[in-house]
């Protein structure tokens, strides 16, 4: 069980390839140019296109259910914004499980990327 | 100038959105997921579930279609130029399956003002064909220089 008070859950690696925010867009309807349009994102003053943030929350999502041991027991999640991600650099989530309670675990997560916290103070819950 | 809350209340028309199997899978495929539950029908029914499990992210495709239009409301008033999403919550009920009719309602929440930004916090409620609660998540924008 990578469920445990007091300890860490099992990381998640994952490296978005150049298109997966053009992937990204079409699977989940949001097309806003910044993720998918190098020139806008520039012109509107990005250094680049960047992740979509419910991409990113997305990878903290699988880590806690995963971790949880499937999409049945995740009961919530939730996260504030932070920094920008970037396509094609890793990102790492990890996180480790304050408390488990009446059968609910509390799990604090994060998702960096090249030292930057992407996610930060991400709160899920999940039955154990 | 002081943001505007007289949104704050306001309750948008519910819309309604069918969750299909091939939806489910391209978004499990777009953010990486490996676990058959959403990948394979077969899997899905084995362990018990009608078809294809939804991930629980993928409660952002059915709600943002409804709510996406909600954002551009001229009363809610925000300034997109200078929009961020902020922060975001999911509260989950129990696993969605492909063929379920998932109903969102869209509510704006709460609009203040801090440290010369606007924060802009949408509610939804998303039920299934029963009328029960799926899925509610709290959606935060935040406006830059209001």
């Amino acid at each position: 069980m990578a469920i445990e008070a007091g300890q860490p859950i099992d990381e998640l690696k994952v490296t978005p390839d150049r298109f997966l925010p053009i992937r990204y867009a079409g699977a989940s309807g949001d097309f806003n140019p910044i993720h998918t349009d190098k020139e806008y994102a520039t012109m509107v003053g990005l250094p680049s296109t960047i992740l979509h943030g419910l991409y990113s929350m997305a990878q903290v999502a699988r880590a806690l259910t995963d971790n949880a041991g499937g999409p049945a027991n995740v009961k919530s999640l939730s996260v504030q914004f932070r920094g920008m991600g970037f396509p094609e650099k890793e990102i790492t989530v990890s996180g480790s499980t304050t408390s488990v309670e009446d059968g609910v675990a509390t799990v604090e997560l994060v998702a960096e990327q090249d030292g930057n916290q992407i996610i930060r103070n991400a709160v899920g819950t999940a039955a154990v | 100038m002081p943001v505007n809350t007289s949104a704050i209340g306001k309750t948008f028309a519910p819309g309604t959105y069918v969750v299909g199997r091939e939806k489910v899978r391209e978004y499990a495929e777009a953010v990486g997921e490996t676990n058959p539950l959403y990948l394979d029908p077969e899997a899905a029914r084995a362990a018990g579930y009608a078809d294809v499990v939804a991930p629980p992210m993928f409660a952002v495709v059915f709600i943002s279609k409804t709510m996406t239009p909600t954002l551009f409301d001229p009363e809610v008033g925000m300034n997109f130029a200078m929009m961020v999403h902020g922060g975001q919550s999911f509260t989950w009920e129990r696993p969605i399956v492909a063929g379920e009719e998932i109903t969102t309602h869209v509510s704006v929440k709460d609009i203040t003002e801090k440290d010369g930004k606007g924060f802009y916090v949408y509610e939804t409620i998303s039920k299934d064909e029963a009328g029960e609660t799926v899925v509610t998540a709290d959606w935060t924008f935040l406006v830059r220089g209001v």
